[in-house]
């Protein structure tokens, strides 16, 4: 199957009076239709900046993407003018943002919010968007959708906000959506009917979807390919029971080893990873995650590694891959 | 037999206190409504938020006691209302043995050194202004404990070195540090008037995984090292599970549920706790894959109106009609662990 997104090589800086902030370091990946494909990783690590540059939605200044290539049904969207990126925004490819309170207009109704959308790229009247925007709430499960058109977003809960979001983000029927943390600022039992929601969604209306997020339990649940990022860079990529269950990067290993589980037997420790994420200001030539890795060696320090296929579908960028340390199975 | 945990002094509260030692923290029949006003001049009360309303609980000496539940739920409220942040509007918290209530400003203040805090936000809750080892050194004059500022100075860096920090960070600014560093800097100056008891209030939710477990493990380290008892307040799951000896959960200003932490997470007894354990996502593509995900349906209420009877009723899968009528006692059903529901 031909992907429906391809990254090649992409790359985003900002040029801040610290330094060049190396944010996105040639990353590629590719989006099948209908995959839902995570991008995780921690504060800083790039994933937010990579998913903003798909959408070239990067503030220039200070930011800028410097290379690469973002190829979306066989179009470079880098290449694309501004005028025809906007048709491609919120049409092509829908956005679902972290904070619902500020990714809604205060004082435009819901169905205002909803309608704008559909008469800027298919210049749906003003009945039609109306009837459109009725079945859409209706679609994203909230009641009384009626009353709820005529409502601002103060009126609703953040889990509320977020199916409208949803919502928002389906009405032009488009084939990917990208979802930065969706439900990082919901309760859990909120969460699990958001997720729940975008996976029936996704899966019914045959939409692609990248979500960004730091939470590794949203993507066991979520994912079927995993990217882990890194410094900017994406250190281990392959499907979900590959990342999860052999693991073949070390930061993988720690990232797993770090967080508790509820299934898991209490009383024994965390292995927090050791250290700070580098400084993207001052990035070497070597592995970004050396200082931090219990496996470095001379390697490491003398050259990146590249993503190296290690099984069908899986890489990983370590010079260290072999080690038999890294064998260990973990769950 | 089930006991009444509601009334003070009860039998079955009172032999669990006995099975256990002594209980440093007890939480009895606490209330705090919140009003609402209308009118610019004249304010009138015209409701009241209900942020935590008629609960129980007793705090171990050397436990770590988890607080669970969603926002607005009333968990931080209630440890607010324990650090008289907040004069509650009903019940009676009694520390060692105290009854904080009944006590002056100045009778609390040796109190307040046995009783500290460590907030969420590692950026807000210090001064900007002020360096790192001001920050820790300020509760120690406060409280008179080191007079001599050269002692303090040592006491500083040894705080420090205790939450893995470089003693060299005394003089740093905040701003000059990340948030996990941030964060070990608000434990220090917890630890910096050797208190008792501390209420960490979603102290690693703002934290980066890698860097969470760093501070986690430093929690425990210190619990052991120092003999503390913590609060453990927290929205997430799978860290109360790891960290704490028993959990309480909060649902809308109740306690639904009271048990030991492996008997809570095996044996959830009512259904809000079933269905907040159910909404965890595991870390593990094969365990999340064979999970049946019963997601539970509607949003919480508002705390301003809550619905009558049992607060969680409306979005309950097994409520009864008398569930809309009767608010469910807060119950032994089985040794230890305590629910408040009329269907289990």
């Amino acid at each position: 199957m031909t992907a429906l997104l391809e990254i090649r090589d992409l790359r985003t800086q900002f040029f801040t009076s610290a330094g060049v902030v190396q944010a996105v370091d040639g990353i590629s990946y590719d989006v099948a239709p209908g995959e839902t494909v995570a991008v995780v990783g921690e504060s800083g690590c790039g994933k937010s900046v990579s998913a903003m540059s798909i959408l070239r939605l990067i503030p220039n200044p200070p930011g800028k993407i410097v290379g690469g290539q973002i190829l979306f049904d066989g179009r470079d969207l880098l290449s694309l003018s501004e005028s025809e990126m906007r048709a491609v925004r919120g049409k092509d490819i829908g956005m679902i943002f972290q904070e619902p309170m500020t990714s809604l207009n205060p004082v435009l109704t819901i169905e205002r919010q909803l309608t704008e959308t559909l008469e800027q790229h298919l210049g749906t009247s003003r009945e039609a968007g109306h009837a459109r925007a009725l079945e859409l709430l209706r679609l994203v499960g909230i009641s009384e959708p009626e009353r709820r058109l005529k409502q601002y977003p103060h009126h609703l809960s953040g889990g509320m906000r977020q199916r409208v979001m949803i919502a928002m983000a389906l009405a032009c029927e488009p084939k990917l959506i990208i979802a930065d943390e969706p439900t990082t600022a919901l309760d859990v039992t909120i969460q699990a009917q958001i997720l729940e929601l975008m996976k029936d969604l996704t899966r019914q209306l045959g939409v692609a979807m990248v979500i960004i997020t730091h939470n590794l339990g949203v993507v066991a649940r979520y994912a079927d390919r995993v990217n882990v990022m890194y410094a900017g860079r994406i250190v281990e990529s392959g499907d979900a029971e590959q990342i999860y269950h052999n693991p073949k990067h070390p930061y993988t290993l720690a990232l797993l080893r770090s967080v508790p589980r509820m299934d898991a037997r209490r009383g024994g420790r965390l292995h927090p990873v050791v250290g700070q994420p580098p400084d993207l200001t001052k990035l070497d030539a070597g592995c970004s995650f050396r200082p931090r890795c219990k496996f470095a060696s001379a390697q490491c320090a003398a050259a990146k590694p590249e993503l190296v296929e290690v099984a069908p579908g899986h890489v990983t960028a370590c010079w260290e891959r072999d080690r038999a340390e890294l064998a260990e199975v973990v769950g | 037999m089930n006991q009444s945990f509601a009334s003070p002094g009860t039998e079955g509260a009172a032999s669990a206190a006995a099975a256990r030692g002594d209980a440093l923290v007890r939480v009895r029949n606490l209330q705090m409504y919140f009003p609402v006003t209308e009118g610019a001049f004249v304010r009138r009360v015209v409701a009241n938020v209900k942020a935590v309303d008629d609960i129980s609980f007793d705090i171990f000496k050397g436990e770590t006691l988890g607080l669970v539940g969603e926002s607005g739920c009333g968990k931080t409220t209630t440890g607010r209302c324990i650090l008289q942040l907040e004069k509650a509007t009903g019940g009676h918290i009694w520390f060692d043995g105290q009854d904080l209530n009944t006590l002056t400003k100045e009778q609390m203040r040796p109190l307040r050194q046995r009783i500290q805090v460590i907030f969420q936000d590692p950026y807000s809750s210090l001064n900007p202004r002020m360096k790192i080892g001001d920050i820790i050194a300020e509760p120690m004059m406060v409280h008179g404990i080191i007079t001599d500022a050269r002692k303090r100075e040592a006491r500083v860096r040894e705080l420090l070195g205790v939450c893995g920090l470089n003693p060299r960070f005394a003089d740093r600014y905040p701003h000059e540090m990340s948030g996990g560093q941030r964060q070990r800097v608000g434990i220090a100056r917890a630890l910096a008037v050797n208190p008792e008891f501390i209420i960490c209030d979603e102290a690693v939710s703002a934290l980066d995984v890698s860097i969470q477990a760093q501070v986690i493990n430093l929690l425990e380290d210190l619990r052991e090292q120092f003999r503390l008892t913590y609060l453990f307040i927290s929205h997430d799951l799978s860290i109360v599970h790891h960290l704490c000896h028993r959990v309480a959960v909060m649902y809308l200003g109740h306690l639904v549920e009271l048990a030991e932490t492996e008997e809570l997470f095996s044996n959830p007894l009512h259904p809000y706790t079933q269905a907040l354990l159910e909404a965890v996502p595991i870390p593990d593509p094969t365990v999340e894959r064979a999970r049946a995900h019963k997601i539970i349906k509607g949003e919480i209420p508002s705390p301003m109106n809550p619905p009558k009877g049992c607060v969680f009723h409306p979005r309950c899968p097994i409520a009864v009609e008398s569930c809309g009528s009767k608010v469910p006692e807060f119950l032994e059903a089985r040794p230890g662990h305590w629910v408040a529901c009329t269907e289990v």
